[in-house]
């Protein structure tokens, strides 16, 4: 093998990339070939079929519903997410009590906790809104704590020295210095909460993309849940790569 | 009081005054009974649900559905990641898969793994396992990245076999990470089984819990959303000790 295979090339990471795709689609092919029909669909006619879709009004207005769900809770994970981030992150004390809760909430499955909001919120867009939070604003909230518990404790001296305003010490040293953290905590934070929201779809729904998939099975359109399942998970790795790719500048930079 | 102290009596304290303030909340009704039951009267729902036996069978079947699919993840995950790590060609091309992979809501495929693989406990075992083996993949990488390169020098001048190197060198200097992916493989493996189960299945916790749900039985769903809860915290808390047990071993050494 030679040393060029090696070196880091936007040409080998595009192949690297089609070799993957290539070898996805054909363990997927080998399913259909496997299970047939009246399980999966074969790549090339889901992707068909996705087209069609993405053509038609009725996949726009479930696609509407998630997105919308979707960004509200996105918003609300960030807003709420950061702002308790900075204050256990400053109060180191609280911080301390709390992050071990907050790790714990994390790894128990929220899932459980779905009656619980239905019969707080209905069923409805505000649930699926209150679902995803619960799922996103807790990865923020612990990025956002430890870059304010890790930040370098000179910048905040060294601003104090040269007399900087609050307000231009947030916005010239901590905000660049936290940053890089906030950064990835909001991009795992947005694929959890679109978990979230997709599987409040999946449960207690009738509308959004969440919802056709689950429908498409009760209903044998197993080719509807194919390529519904293909265009979120697309626009999940389209997203992420976006986000990732922000988050590797800013940690460079 | 030592502030180590003083940070985990705060913490239980946090903990014990949020149960409390619920109970009177609900005992005063406040919350609406119809939304959520005193605690006092989950665990006494619960503990009628278990000496009664009637979840015993959803008890069994959930257990050993998550503890194969932790089983097979953490089997898998590291066998991967010890062939990935071998092979850097292969790990360069895997690099984004590995970044991304937990953005992509896995959840989605669970309506397809139905279809292919009947409604059973397969498709709940594959689901927690493609969830879960990622995370072993990702830490054995990490441990093995790791290990120092004095100690596997030392190995070779000390003329060890493979074998024993591994078994005395490898392996115990990769050990916190290792634990940290088998922490996150049960974690993950309980997420997901129990999800599936929620989502769609015939039985288990998850599915007793949607079904109370659906009856609006909010005793029996309360009870055994606690009992999840529950087990699933002091499961990670004995792993956390373990875990900070084998630290300071380490660090004392």
């Amino acid at each position: 093998m030679t040393q060029s295979w090696f070196k880091e090339t936007l040409g080998g990471r595009v192949l690297d990339a089609l070799v993957l795709i290539v070898l996805a689609a054909l363990i997927w092919q080998g399913l259909y070939e496997y299970a047939g029909d009246s399980a999966i669909t074969s790549p090339l006619m889901t992707l068909d079929y996705a087209a069609s879709l993405i053509r038609s009004s009725n996949f726009w207005g479930h696609a509407q519903a998630t997105l919308v769900a979707f960004a509200y809770s996105l918003a609300i994970s960030i807003a709420l997410g950061i702002t308790l981030g900075l204050l256990l992150g400053f109060q180191r004390f609280a911080g301390d009590v709390a992050e071990p809760i907050f790790v714990a909430l994390y790894t128990i499955p929220k899932v459980t906790l779905y009656p619980l909001i239905l019969l707080i919120f209905g069923l409805g867009l505000s649930a699926k809104v209150a679902f995803g939070v619960i799922h996103g604003v807790i990865p923020i909230i612990l990025f956002t704590l430890n870059a304010v518990k890790n930040l370098n404790p000179v910048l905040l001296r060294t601003s104090r020295v040269l007399r900087l305003t609050t307000f231009q010490t947030v916005t010239t040293v901590l905000a660049p210095a936290v940053m890089p953290e906030l950064i990835t905590g909001v991009r795992v934070g947005f694929s959890l909460t679109m978990l979230g929201v997709l599987i409040g779809e999946m449960f207690a729904s009738q509308r959004g993309l969440g919802f056709l998939i689950i429908n498409g099975i009760s209903l044998h359109n197993v080719r509807m849940t194919t390529a519904v399942i293909l265009i979120v998970v697309a626009f999940a790795i389209a997203a992420n790569s976006a986000l990732l790719a922000l988050d590797k500048r800013v940690h460079r930079g | 009081m030592s502030r180590k102290a003083a940070i985990v009596a705060t913490r239980i304290a946090v903990i014990v005054a949020a149960i409390l303030a619920l109970e009177l909340l609900c005992r005063a009704k406040i919350i609406s009974p119809l939304t959520l039951i005193p605690p006092s009267e989950m665990a006494s729902a619960l503990w009628e649900l278990i000496t009664s036996g009637k979840i015993r069978d959803d008890i069994v079947q959930t257990f050993t559905t998550v503890a194969l699919a932790f089983v097979l993840s953490v089997a898998a995950g590291f066998t991967l990641g010890v062939v990935i790590h071998a092979l850097p060609r292969v790990r360069r091309a895997l690099d984004p898969l590995l970044a991304s992979y937990y953005s992509i809501p896995f959840f989605v495929f669970y309506p397809l793994l139905i279809a292919l693989f009947g409604l059973n406990t397969v498709p709940l075992i594959v689901i927690g396992l493609v969830f879960a083996t990622a995370a072993m993949v990702i830490a054995t990488l990490n441990g093995l990245d790791r290990v120092p390169r004095v100690m596997t020098k030392t190995a070779r001048i000390l003329r060890l076999s493979p074998a024993r190197a591994v078994l005395t060198v490898t392996l115990p200097a990769a050990a916190p990470y290792l634990f940290t992916g088998l922490k996150l493989a049960l974690a993950y493996s309980f997420i997901g089984v129990i999800a599936g189960e929620f989502i769609l299945s015939g039985g288990g916790l998850g599915f007793s819990i949607a079904y109370a749900y659906n009856n609006f039985d909010s005793e029996t769903m309360y009870a055994l959303m606690m009992f999840v809860l529950v087990i699933v915290t002091i499961v990670n808390g004995v792993l956390h000790v373990l875990e900070q047990r084998m630290l300071a071993r380490r660090a004392g050494r």
